[in-house]
């Protein structure tokens, strides 16, 4: 379809971290990201959330050629990115730019400024006037043109990421991944970055894959929200409908763990559940529902079949048992 | 973010010569760190000192010392085996030649070699480090490390007397076989860096912005070991010139009448004890230089320690 940018279908990534003994090479693997499946659509900001170890960053470096998808599929516009392996063809990469976690660490300490946002000029649009245009992309992030002749260390944590930002918008993407963008930075810078990014994505009609932990941060900025899990995706829906009707008990649990300040907000919020038990390790997943062991609705059937993604309502996902045609246990046990 | 940055911006007037002016304070307060850290020990300043002397005395040793001409061919019997005096300050060795003047020009010998050696052994084992350390975990790390391996393997001295002793015993000779057991150290050296930095979020994202690995390997990792890969090359010149002039004391170096610190402190050995000078003068300036190289190696080390990589 042409109004929908990224597809992900069934996408995995298994890493491989070890074997199980020196004669036994069954590979030990830890499942990063185990079966996904999105539609990104174009304009829009799909709000990817998870706990640290859900994927999400995976899912990221996947969609930029950083790793290799161990299955499924990633489509952008139709066409496989993974066609002929981690090489991709310039005019792809130039579409799909990311903005890392780390401002620190994805601007070289030994480039200026100005080398840093003439790389990707150089690659995908050669015979441009570098001058100008390293001044232009500095404008259109409210930074001054003198800062071109900057190292990164001469710049506060928030201008390092507007920095990295300009670089991503300098090849003039459609699709921009933003790595939890604004986690290393104040509170108090987070908010301008986030009104930047908001104020590019209408001027350039960008869509973004935001990804990060702060929850609270989607309800501003997302147009759906999609929530992981130990690799999977639990639930999915437009963002009004997903802050208002949160349907898995993982995202309850999420959402009632949001503190608050009004006493308005207090009342809109679910009750409190407190979290239970740890995230499970990824290397050795729970049978069953990857979440059973920390959910507080769990069923017999939980710990023995693996939910499907099911529709709610319109526009909205969830994979749990609780909405599910009841399964009865047989003969043989629960089916699988 | 409607714009209003614009007015902020026009408060501090940031002209480009203001910038400059920033970059230029930010230089001088770097500079003036790094001095600070350096010349809290005072041994670094020492082997500063001691380094700048012997490469000056080097380059100027036509017009430095007393009597250049007894680096050349010359022998006068009449004034042999004397003493240290004001004349001759460390005396003349058997065939009447100046120790002092020889030293001078032993100096840039020594020095030459340190020199050719580093220029012909660092960017070779750069490279393959960066290389390797780049290309972690895939054949092309394994070829070149296992390769540098096998050459770390070998006892550095005997490939190299191995080397200079089936080739003639001359200057090229020693330093070529000083460079083939000397470029492993900076391949495993960068090799570490390399596999470090390339985790870095910055190459990714040169990665992925489709750049070519040239410039990923010169342009985003090279500029960022540039501190340690000069600390070692300033602790290697004094290996360097100790394995020069091993080489010479066991007459695979250079051959006479050039005169090399290795050797002048051989020949002299002959004269031990009694014409003592003639030995000890060479001996104690391969020390001066070797300990000048060192301390301004660990001078440079601390210099840098702090410096993020």
């Amino acid at each position: 379809m042409d109004d929908e940018v990224l597809i992900a279908q069934d996408l995995k990534k298994h890493f491989v971290i070890g074997y199980e003994s020196l004669m036994n090479r069954r590979p030990i693997t830890v499942k990063a990201v185990d079966g996904v499946s999105f539609r990104v659509r174009r304009g829009e900001t799909l709000g990817l959330v998870g706990e640290s170890g859900s994927g999400k960053s995976t899912i990221a470096y996947m969609t930029v050629g950083m790793v290799q998808p161990s299955g499924g599929t990633l489509l952008f516009r139709g066409q496989d990115l993974f066609a002929n392996g981690l090489k991709r063809a310039l005019p792809l990469r130039k579409e799909i730019q990311i903005v890392f976690q780390d401002p620190g660490s994805s601007l070289n300490p030994r480039r200026t400024i100005q080398q840093i946002l003439e790389l990707p000029l150089r690659i995908h649009a050669p015979g441009k006037d570098l001058g100008q245009e390293v001044v232009r992309l500095l404008d259109l992030v409210d930074l001054p043109p003198e800062y071109m002749h900057k190292y990164p260390q001469m710049l506060s944590g928030g201008e390092k990421q507007i920095v990295a930002i300009a670089r991503a918008l300098a090849t003039n993407p459609s699709l921009v991944i933003l790595d939890e963008p604004t986690s290393a930075l104040d509170v108090s810078v987070q908010g301008k970055i986030i009104n930047l990014l908001i104020r590019l994505q209408r001027e350039f009609d960008l869509t973004y894959l935001f990804i990060t932990h702060d929850l609270s941060l989607m309800r501003n900025v997302a147009s759906r929200v999609a929530i992981m899990y130990l690799g999977r995706i639990c639930e999915v829906a437009d963002a009004a409908e997903f802050f208002q009707f949160p349907q898995h008990p993982y995202t309850q649990m999420l959402l009632s763990s949001i503190p608050v300040v009004s006493e308005a907000e207090e009342a809109v919020k679910p009750k409190k559940i407190i979290s239970t038990g740890e995230i499970p390790s990824p290397v050795n997943l729970p049978k069953g529902c990857s979440f059973h062991t920390r959910c507080p609705q769990v069923m017999d059937i939980c710990k023995h079949v693996d939910p499907i993604l099911v529709g709610t309502s319109a526009g909205h996902t969830a994979r749990c048992h609780l909405f599910e045609q009841p399964v009865e246990v047989t003969a043989q046990g629960w089916p699988t | 973010m409607a714009k209003q940055g614009k007015v902020e911006k026009l408060a501090p007037p940031i002209t480009r010569q203001y910038v400059r002016e920033l970059q230029r304070q930010n230089r001088m307060e770097n500079l003036g760190r790094g001095w600070y850290k350096f010349s809290r020990n005072p041994l670094s300043i020492l082997g500063a000192a001691m380094v700048l002397l012997v490469t000056l005395l080097a380059i100027f040793a036509p017009w430095v010392a007393p009597h250049p001409d007894h680096a050349e061919p010359f022998t006068d019997f009449g004034h042999a085996h004397l003493p240290p005096s004001l004349e001759y300050p460390f005396g003349t060795d058997e065939i009447g030649r100046d120790i002092l003047s020889r030293v001078i020009f032993g100096f840039r010998l020594s020095l030459w070699m340190g020199v050719v050696v580093l220029a012909l052994v660092v960017p070779v084992g750069v490279l393959l480090g960066l290389i390797a350390g780049y290309a972690q975990g895939t054949r092309v790390d394994t070829i070149i490390m296992r390769l540098t391996d096998v050459f770390l393997a070998v006892p550095p001295l005997i490939l190299a007397l191995a080397i200079a002793s089936v080739l003639k015993p001359n200057l090229t000779n020693s330093m070529v076989a000083v460079s083939l057991m000397w470029w492993p150290w900076y391949t495993r050296l960068v090799y570490g860096l390399a596999s470090t930095l390339r985790n870095e979020f910055f190459v990714s994202s040169a990665e992925t912005m489709g750049a070519s690995t040239a410039h990923i390997l010169f342009r985003e990792l090279l500029p960022n070991m540039i501190s340690p890969i000069f600390t070692k090359m300033s602790l290697d010149m004094g290996w360097v010139i100790i394995i020069g002039s091993m080489l010479s004391f066991v007459g695979l170096g250079v051959q006479e009448p050039t005169p090399a610190l290795g050797t002048m402190v051989a020949k002299g050995a002959r004269f031990l004890p009694d014409q003592w000078w003639v030995s000890i003068f060479p001996a104690l300036a391969i020390v001066a230089v070797v300990l000048g190289f060192n301390l301004l190696g660990d001078g440079l080390r601390d210099l840098f320690a702090g410096e993020e990589v």
